[in-house]
């Protein structure tokens, strides 16, 4: 492996104060006129918040927009499953809050692993979003005076965040959805749902188009376009099991890094610590339960190893309370990142509860008796109840069973200030984009960005390469790079149908998530990282030797979809594996056993880890190579974060 | 957590495409959990068919936390399977007793034609969205958002009617097929915000019109869509969307 940086990676940060920075770029971006835009057609891949912003905001401007998806409705992205809500600056509580200081949380939140200028940007526009929201009828939450409510969310001394019930995502997903659907009605933008794109068009070295699987039909169509947009969220399935949508997956990133864009920051995931545990073998997916479930609940496990007594029994001073003890400054309400490791710490030691030993107790009890049981039901009644739903508990008498879950990527594709790749022409936005979240995401920011990206930053930043090549020539569907990638995509599907072997690939892709689970989650050694790596390629080699998929292409067959997923997840694990190998330091959701205190805090190296690691595909049968982008702090000053 | 195995028998509906015949075929679980979802139970049953080499029953699925509206099972006659107000994602197997039969159908409806296996063509409901589930507002154009405030008793409603997941259990689940707990949601969710005001008669004019011409009948209040649905959208949505049909015709003529 070599790093290097032959110029590759240029972030257009623009010139001048963290303020201007992006109003001085807006004034020099250049412009389409609307005649012009008329003659452009934008490729917008995924209809999630980021998906449906831009394709809506694009076709107002003008654009022609084809938009795609994999589920039967554009309304159904996974965005639509966000409960807690999205922070904006407002300041409407009056406590304090400004853009500096919602941008000082989110790049600190982010251990200093995510660029000023965009996490600037970010935090300027944010205000901008709730305003559009409401117009468009997003129904938040509100006061008796008619006025927004806010709420208060991990990482901030400031009550920002703004929220729809639990059901924030679904709500602004709602108003991004109707938005499109209005331009749909107009006819700017046509509509492909049941569509997997599984491969990009390059021509000249830009992006000109993408080929689909007609997810129905079988067939494999074919797309031209002056642009396209990836906005097709984040790749936490790689891990099997994760609160993600079933069917989020990494193809069309992967299948565009394999292109030529370059990965950033693969190996860095968030895991959250407070899902519901892993009942059997069976297990599809993890639940979520909301992170302000620990303003009130107390996080405990009994002090013996292999104490299997019922919590209830269990007395005051058999329990040990870990989080308070090793953080008494933040307690119950440490980081993400931290909380779940202690919670694999506890477990590792042989103290987890439950039938699995891998859960700990989050315990309501004591604000039970302080606050009252209706007090409690008010706060968190749906979250108690879809709780009772997954478990048959009533969490009300015994303590819920928790434990940490793969939740969120944080890396994905490079991009520059303007979200474009490094393929000229390919644009990446929300979660499939490594850019604003740095080695751990605050929450609350995920629908931010998205919608950030979405409304305001691509509809100008992709004026600007449209106005340079308003006079390239218009590619049809019938040039030959159309053809070869078509050709390709098919002989991989015919490939995998032919195997026909034993295993299926369920059982593939569970293998897999336990290997990325137990050697590239929580916490990562060298040793295991390179043991890691040869498992996945023999692995992947069993693969596309043993693999049984059923039916046929020329029909619905989710397997087959399923198998083509699972295909580049064996792919993208090793490059997350390799990039956690590579990354000699501890920071974030990244934490490197050999880089710790003495008492396991996690350790950052500034003076050789403050950048971006952004992988560059050679082939398959050569090492990636990685480039690197510094990043230069110059307006905040990185500190180490203590939560003692 | 359950040790204890259970036996499902499923008579699921298995139909190659919309032109060739379905019919009922019988699946035996004999090591279902009761803490396993339904449709994990399909997993399970499925991954056993493809180990005996026979072919897996396709149904569409996504989130299974009962938000996304993608599952789209009727369970012995009921969409979303005996639990009020859930999803069948979200219905779970200790709901059923060991040895106990379930038949597993599509939604049928003439608006939703039918794709394979217990999977249908919704797309008619994204079409009567495009025709007016909106307020027509551009990127970067509104004013503050506390601008225009609204009072919590609206708001809140319109919260109600916003949470409708577009699943389409309704139109499976009553004897017209109509649309209209779908439809009225949007327009009843609309009508109490302040921004829905100026759009609203052309809204329920073209909504109402596009329900009827992508092929769902009308209501007549069997009320069986409330029964099913997994949000509890209340059927005074559909009192909303009449009022607001009738007001908007009388004042266009
Ligand atoms: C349970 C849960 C709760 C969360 N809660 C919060 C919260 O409270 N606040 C917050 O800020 N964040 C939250 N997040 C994170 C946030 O929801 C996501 O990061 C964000 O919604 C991602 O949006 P997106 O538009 O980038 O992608 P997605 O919403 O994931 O959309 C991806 C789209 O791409 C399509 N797609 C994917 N691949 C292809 C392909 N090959 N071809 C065609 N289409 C494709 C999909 O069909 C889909 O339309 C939560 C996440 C989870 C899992
Ligand atoms: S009204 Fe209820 S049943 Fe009908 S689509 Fe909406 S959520 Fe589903
Ligand atoms: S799978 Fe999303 S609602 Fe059931």
């Amino acid at each position: 492996m070599t790093a290097s940086n032959n110029g590759v990676l240029n972030s257009k940060v623009p010139e001048g104060n963290l303020q201007d920075k992006w109003d001085n770029h807006k004034n020099n971006l250049r412009l389409v006129n609307p005649a012009n835009k008329r003659k452009f057609t934008v490729l917008v891949v995924g209809t999630g918040l980021a998906g449906a912003s831009a394709a809506a905001s694009l076709a107002e401007l003008g654009y022609n927009v084809k938009a795609f998806t994999i589920l039967d409705s554009p309304r159904r992205a996974h965005s639509i499953a966000a409960q807690g809500g999205i922070n904006a600056a407002k300041n409407y509580p009056n406590d304090g809050d400004t853009v500096w200081r919602l941008f000082h949380d989110t790049i600190k939140g982010g251990d200093y692993r995510s660029r000023e200028a965009n996490v600037f940007r970010l935090a300027q526009v944010s205000n901008s979003i709730i305003d559009q929201c409401v117009a468009q009828g997003v129904p938040f939450a509100r006061e008796y005076g008619g006025l927004l409510d806010n709420r208060s969310f991990g990482g901030a001394q400031v009550s920002r965040t703004f929220y729809a019930r639990g059901q924030t995502g679904q709500q602004l997903l709602l108003g991004a959805y109707s938005a499109m659907m209005r331009q749909v009605h107009t006819g700017k933008i046509e509509l492909f749902p049941r569509r997997e794109m599984l491969d990009l068009v390059k021509v000249d070295g830009k992006a000109r188009g993408l080929v689909a699987r007609n997810l129905t039909t079988g067939e494999i169509e074919r797309y031209a376009g002056d642009a396209v947009l990836l906005c097709t969220g984040g790749y936490g399935n790689v891990y099997y099991l994760s609160t993600m949508a079933k069917n989020c997956n990494a193809t069309a990133v992967w299948r565009c890094y394999k292109r030529g864009a370059q990965f950033g920051n693969p190996s860095f995931t968030q895991i959250h610590p407070t899902c519901i545990p892993v009942s059997g073998k069976y297990q599809s997916k993890l639940t979520l339960m909301s992170e302000s479930l620990r303003n009130d609940g107390r996080v405990w496990v009994p002090k013996k190893k292999g104490d299997n007594r019922p919590p209830n029994e269990i007395p005051e001073e058999d329990r040990d309370y870990y989080l308070e003890r090793r953080y008494p400054s933040f307690g119950n309400l440490a980081p993400r990142d931290v909380s779940s490791r202690s919670a694999k710490y506890v477990c590792d030691e042989g103290r987890g509860v439950g039938k699995t030993g891998l859960a700990v107790y989050m315990d309501f009890a004591d604000s039970i008796k302080r606050l009252g049981v209706d007090a409690i039901k008010a706060k968190y009644g749906n979250l108690f109840a879809m709780y009772e739903k997954i478990t048959a508990e009533n969490p009300y008498e015994v303590p819920m069973r928790i434990f940490p879950a793969v939740h969120f990527t944080m890396g994905g594709l490079w991009v520059d200030y303007n979200l474009s790749s490094t393929i000229p022409g390919l644009y990446v936005l929300g979660e499939a984009n490594f850019a604003d979240h740095g080695g751990n995401r605050l929450g609350a920011s995920a629908l931010m960005q998205g919608l950030a990206d979405g409304y305001f930053v691509v509809p100008y930043t992709l004026s600007d390469y449209l106005a340079e090549n308003l006079h390239s020539e218009k590619i049809g569907t019938d040039h030959e790079a159309f053809a070869k990638a078509e050709k390709e995509t098919m002989e991989r599907i015919n490939k995998l149908l032919s195997v026909k072997g034993k295993k299926t690939v369920l059982d593939f892709h569970r293998e897999l998530g336990e290997l990325m689970w137990d050697h590239v989650g929580m916490s990562r050694n060298k040793k295991d990282l390179e043991m890691v790596i040869k498992k996945i390629t023999g692995l992947r080699e069993e693969f596309w030797k043993d693999v049984n998929i059923p039916g046929e292409n020329n029909t619905l067959n989710k397997y087959l979809e399923y198998a083509l997923r699972v295909a580049d997840y064996m792919e993208l694990g090793e490059l997350m594996a390799r990039d956690a190998l590579d990354r000699e330091e501890s920071c974030g959701g990244h934490f490197r056993e050999e880089h710790q205190t003495e008492d396991g805090e996690a350790v950052r190296d500034d003076e050789n880890f403050c950048n971006v690691s952004s992988w560059e595909y050679r082939g398959d049968d050569k090492e990636p190579v990685k480039h690197v982008e510094d990043l230069n702090f110059e307006f905040v000053t990185p500190t180490q974060r203590s939560y003692k | 957590m359950s040790d204890q195995t259970m036996t499902i028998h499923l008579k699921i509906w298995r139909q190659k495409d919309k032109n060739s015949p379905g019919k009922l075929v019988d699946y035996t679980v004999d090591d279902a959990n009761p803490d396993m979802s339904f449709l994990e139970l399909l997993d399970w049953l499925n991954e056993r068919l493809m180990n005996e080499g026979r072919e897996p029953v396709e149904f569409d699925h996504d989130c299974r936390e009962g938000i996304c509206g993608s599952c789209n099972l009727v369970l012995n006659g009921m969409a979303h399977g005996p639990m009020q107000g859930t999803a069948v994602c979200q219905l779970h197997m200790r709901k059923y007793k060991d040895g106990d039969t379930i038949v597993v159908e599509p939604w049928r409806a003439r608006a939703f034609p039918h794709i394979k296996d217990l999977v249908v063509d919704r797309s008619a409901l994204d079409r009567i969205m495009a025709a007016g589930g909106y307020i027509s507002v551009n990127t970067g154009a509104p004013a503050d958002a506390n601008a225009i405030p609204i009072n919590k008793y609206d708001a809140d409603l319109a919260f109600d009617y916003a949470a409708c997941i577009g699943c389409g259990a309704c139109v499976a689940a009553c004897p017209n097929s109509s649309a209209s707990l779908f439809t009225g949601a949007k327009i009843a969710q609309l009508a109490h915000l302040p921004q829905g005001h100026p759009e609203r008669k052309k809204r329920v004019v073209s909504m109402v019109d596009k329900m009827a011409d992508e092929g769902f009948g009308d209501c007549s209040n069997y009320a069986e869509c409330e029964a099913v649905c997994p949000a509890e959208i209340s059927i005074t949505s559909i009192a909303e969307m009449r009022r607001e049909y009738f007001k908007a015709l009388s004042e266009i003529e």
